[in-house]
C-alpha cells in the first residue's frame, strides 16, 4: 500500500488568528525524511518540469533521504537562490506536485497524492539558513569587472541579483519602498512568510556584494540612460504589477473601501497592526467584505480577520467571488486556512455598487448573482449574472482584491520602452531583453500576475542572457 | 537625509510650522516646481508626502505644520538628525510656462507649496499675483519670500490680526472683479481650494489645484490618494498631485482626507503630543 502524504504541523485556528505569527510550522526532520521516502524516484522524473526555475526535484529529495541535507540545500540553491521563501508562498499544487507522478490526473487539484515537494524545500532551505551554509561565488575575471542595476526588489529583481552576484557580477538593486522584497514584504502577510525568513534571504544576497539602495525611485530620480552613463553594463527590471484594479462601479471612493495592496500594505509594510506602536493607521470594520478569489483576496481577508480579532471585534469577513470555488486561482492551502480561520465565502456574486452614508463610509454592497456559463480564455467557466437576482449587504468596510496591472512610474518615464495593451512590457521571450537594448525584464511587469516562482524563472531567463552578453563583450 | 538646517517658521500655542533644509543631492537635481517628496521620521513612522519648496546643489527644503502624529514628531528632529526614509521627486511637475496674468492663492501651510510655481512662473515673465492666507498673524509664512516674486500681493488673516481681515477667497473675488486673468493656482486646506475653483470658474478661468489626499506608498500602489476628477478615478500621487479645480469632487475628497481621524487624535493622545 501506498504511504499516506507527511501532514505538516499547523497552529490551531483560534490560537493563530489572535496574531500575526507564522500558521505553517513546517516539518519536523523526521516528518521530512518520511515524505522524502514516498518519492518514487522516477527514472524520468516529471516534476521538475512543473517547476519554472527547473530545480533537481529528484536529485534534491535523493539527498534527502541519505540525510545529506548539505548537498540538498546546494542542489536547491544551485537553481533557486530562494528556497525558504518559495518552499513557504510557491503554489506547489499548481507547478512542481501538480506534475509529480503520484498526481492523478483529470482532477483540478488532485496534488493531494503528490509529494509535498514545497515542504521538503523549506526544510532544507530553513536548514541551510540555521547552519549558514554559504554558496561559493563562481569567479569569472571578465564578468567580475562589469556591473549590472536591478530595478525592483521584489521576487524577479532578488532572484535576478543572485544569478549574477554568484557569477561575481557587481549588482545594485534600487527600491522604491524603504525596504526591499517588493510584494513580499508589502503583500504576503508575515503568517505567512515570517520577515526574519525575508530578512535572512536579503541578507543572504547582501553577502553575495549585492548593494541595495532602498527609497530610490528611478524614472524619477534617475533615467535608464543615467544608469547606463554611471557604467551599468546593463538594466533588468523586476517593477511588479503593483498598481491595484478597481471594480469601476459606483460608490467605490467611499471612505473604508480599500484596494487589497492599500489593506495589505498598511499591515504589512507600514505596520498598522501594530498601531499605535506603529503610527501608520488602519480602519477595521465589523462587517468586513473581500471581493476577489485570489491569493490576494485570501491574504486580505485572513489579515482582516486578525485585525478584528486584535481590536476586540468579533471575527466578521465574507469573501464574495464572482465565480465557484473550484475556479478560485488561489491557492488550496489559502483557501483551506481561510475556511478554518472563520472566514465565509460567498460565490458566484457579482458586486454591482456600494452604499454609503451622508459622512461618505461604505455602508452597504448591492450584488448580483450569477450562473457559470461557457469557457472563457482563461480556460475557466464565465460568470453570467443573473437578471433581476439583486441583493444587499451590510458592510462597514470592502477591500477590492481583483487584480493588479503594471506598474507605470517607470515605463511612463522611459521613452522607446515597448508595451502591450496590458501595459506590460514587451520582451523577447527567449532572452527577456525589452525594446531597449541592454534593458531586461521579468516577473509581473512582463507577464501580468503570476506566481513568485514564475517571476523567478523569467528573472533566470534574463540573467543568463545578461551573462551572455556581458561574456561575448 | 541629515538635516542640515531648521528654522521655526510660525508658532502659536497649537501648532508649529518649521522650515527643514535636508541634505538630498540626488533629489535636488531632478525636483521641479509641485513635486514632492516622501518622508519617514522613523521605521514606525508614516509615510507623509511633503512639497519641494525649495532647492540648492546638495539640499531640499521642506516646509511641516504640525497636525498629526508624524508632523508633529517631524518638527521635533533637529540639526544633524535624519530622516528614516526620504524619497522622490514624486508626482508630476506644475506646468510651467507663460500665461500671462496668473493669481496664486496659498492657505496656511498651502503657502509653502505655492512659493516654487510662483517663483517658477515668475521666471516665465508671467505677471504675478498672490493671495496669501492665515489664521492669524504669527502664522503667516514666507511674506518676503513670496513678496520679492510677486507683481501685487495680498494677505489675510481670519481675524483681521495683519493684513485684511478675512478669507483668501474674498480677496480672489475682488481681484478678479477688476482685472482680467489668465490662470488661478491654488493650495491650501480643500474648504479653500474647492472656494477658489468656485470662484475661478465663475470669471471662466482655468485654475489648477495641487491636492492632498492621504498617500501610503505615493507610487501608484495603493490608491489610498485617489480622487474622483470629472468622472475618472486618478491617483493624486502620480496622475497628479495637481488638478483641474473645476473637475475635482471636492465634497468625495473631504470625507476621504477625515478618514482617519479619530485615531490621529487618539494617537497623538497617547504619545503626547
Amino acid at each position: 500500500m501506498k504511504k499516506e502524504p507527511i501532514k505538516v504541523k499547523e497552529t490551531e485556528p483560534l490560537q493563530r488568528t489572535a496574531n500575526f505569527s507564522e500558521v505553517v510550522s513546517g516539518y519536523t526532520e523526521g516528518q521530512t525524511l518520511k515524505e522524502a521516502a514516498r518519492c518514487l524516484q522516477c527514472k524520468n522524473p516529471t516534476c521538475i518540469a512543473g517547476c519554472p526555475v527547473g530545480v533537481d526535484i529528484k536529485k534534491f529529495i535523493f539527498q534527502i533521504t541519505q540525510k545529506d541535507y548539505d548537498g540538498a540545500y546546494f542542489t536547491v540553491r544551485e537553481t533557486n537562490d530562494f528556497p525558504s521563501i518559495c518552499g513557504r508562498v510557491c503554489p506547489a499544487e499548481y507547478q512542481c506536485s501538480k506534475t509529480c507522478v503520484l498526481t492523478k490526473k483529470g482532477s483540478p487539484f488532485a496534488s493531494e497524492r503528490a509529494i509535498n515537494i514545497h515542504f521538503l524545500e523549506r526544510f532544507v532551505g530553513d536548514y541551510g539558513m540555521k547552519h549558514n551554509l554559504e554558496v561559493s561565488i563562481q569567479k569569472n575575471e571578465r564578468l567580475t569587472k562589469q556591473k549590472v542595476a536591478v530595478v525592483g526588489s521584489g521576487p524577479a529583481g532578488l532572484c535576478c541579483a543572485g544569478e549574477l552576484a554568484r557569477r561575481g557580477i557587481k549588482i545594485v538593486i534600487f527600491e522604491s519602498l524603504h525596504k526591499p522584497g517588493g510584494v513580499l514584504r508589502y503583500g504576503i502577510p508575515p503568517f505567512r512568510l515570517p520577515r526574519d525568513v525575508l530578512d535572512f534571504e536579503i541578507n543572504y544576497l547582501k553577502n553575495l556584494g549585492v548593494e541595495i539602495m532602498p527609497n530610490f525611485i528611478v524614472g524619477k530620480l534617475k533615467s535608464l540612460d543615467e544608469l547606463f552613463a554611471e557604467g551599468f553594463q546593463a538594466i533588468f527590471l523586476g517593477l511588479g504589477a503593483g498598481t491595484p484594479s478597481f471594480l469601476g462601479i459606483s460608490g467605490e471612493n467611499f471612505c473604508n473601501v480599500y484596494s487589497a495592496n492599500e489593506f495589505l500594505t498598511r499591515v504589512n509594510l507600514m505596520g498598522a497592526y501594530k498601531f499605535p506602536e506603529f503610527h501608520t493607521p488602519i480602519n477595521v470594520g465589523k462587517n468586513i467584505l473581500v471581493i476577489g478569489g485570489g491569493n490576494t483576496a485570501m491574504d486580505a481577508a485572513r489579515v482582516a480577520l486578525r485585525l478584528q480579532k486584535i481590536n476586540g471585534i468579533r471575527p466578521n469577513v465574507t469573501l464574495f467571488y464572482r465565480r465557484t470555488e473550484n475556479e478560485m486561482p488561489a491557492r488550496r492551502m489559502e483557501i483551506e486556512h481561510a475556511k478554518e480561520e472563520g472566514i465565509k465565502f460567498q460565490f458566484l456574486v457579482k458586486p454591482e455598487e456600494f452604499i454609503g452614508d451622508n459622512e461618505g463610509y461604505v455602508k452597504r454592497m448591492r450584488a448580483l448573482r450569477c450562473k457559470l456559463g461557457e469557457l472563457d480564455s482563461s480556460g475557466r467557466r464565465r460568470p453570467l449574472p443573473i437578471k433581476g437576482s439583486d441583493f444587499e449587504i451590510d458592510c462597514d468596510e470592502a477591500i477590492i482584491a481583483i487584480g493588479l496591472l503594471a506598474n507605470q512610474v517607470l515605463v511612463k518615464a522611459t521613452q522607446n520602452l515597448k508595451t502591450d495593451k496590458y501595459s506590460d512590457i514587451v520582451v523577447n521571450p527567449e532572452t527577456m531583453e525589452t525594446s531597449i537594448k541592454r534593458v531586461y525584464a521579468g516577473g509581473d511587469i512582463v507577464g501580468g500576475e503570476g506566481t513568485v516562482i514564475e517571476a523567478m524563472g523569467m528573472a533566470k531567463k534574463a540573467s543568463q542572457a545578461i551573462v551572455e552578453y556581458l561574456s561575448r563583450k | 537625509m541629515k538635516i542640515l538646517n531648521k528654522e521655526i517658521l510660525a508658532q502659536t500655542p497649537d501648532t508649529r510650522i518649521t522650515r527643514l533644509k535636508v541634505h538630498a543631492p540626488l533629489i535636488a537635481k531632478k525636483a521641479l516646481p509641485g513635486q514632492f517628496v516622501v518622508v519617514m521620521v522613523s521605521e514606525a513612522g508614516e509615510r507623509i508626502p511633503l512639497t519641494v519648496v525649495d532647492k540648492d546643489k546638495d539640499k531640499i527644503t521642506l516646509i511641516v505644520q504640525e497636525v498629526g502624529l508624524s508632523t508633529k514628531l517631524l518638527g521635533k528632529l533637529n540639526v544633524g538628525d535624519s530622516l528614516y526614509a526620504l524619497v522622490g521627486p514624486m508626482g508630476h511637475p506644475a506646468e510651467i510656462k507663460k500665461y500671462g496674468k496668473v493669481i496664486l492663492v496659498g492657505g496656511g501651510v498651502g503657502i509653502a507649496e505655492i512659493y516654487p510655481v510662483a517663483k517658477a512662473l515668475k521666471g516665465k515673465d508671467n505677471y504675478i499675483a498672490t493671495i496669501l492666507g492665515a489664521k492669524t498673524k504669527a502664522l503667516l509664512i514666507l511674506q518676503n519670500e513670496l513678496k520679492a516674486v510677486s507683481d501685487e500681493l495680498v494677505i489675510t488673516t481670519d481675524d483681521g490680526s495683519y493684513g485684511r481681515r478675512g478669507f483668501t477667497t474674498d480677496a480672489l473675488q475682488e481681484l478678479l472683479g477688476k482685472n482680467e486673468y489668465d490662470l488661478v493656482y491654488a493650495v491650501g486646506p480643500i474648504p479653500m481650494m474647492k472656494k477658489v475653483s468656485f470662484i475661478a470658474k465663475e470669471f471662466n478661468i482655468k485654475t489648477i489645484v495641487s491636492l492632498n489626499a492621504i498617500m501610503v506608498d505615493a507610487s501608484c500602489m495603493c490608491g489610498s490618494c485617489r480622487v474622483r476628477v470629472k468622472d475618472e478615478v486618478k491617483f493624486s500621487c502620480v496622475d497628479g498631485p495637481e488638478f483641474d479645480g473645476h473637475l475635482v469632487n471636492w465634497d468625495e475628497l473631504e470625507k476621504r482626507n477625515n478618514i482617519y481621524k479619530d485615531k490621529e487624535k487618539r494617537i497623538c493622545k497617547l504619545y503626547k503630543l
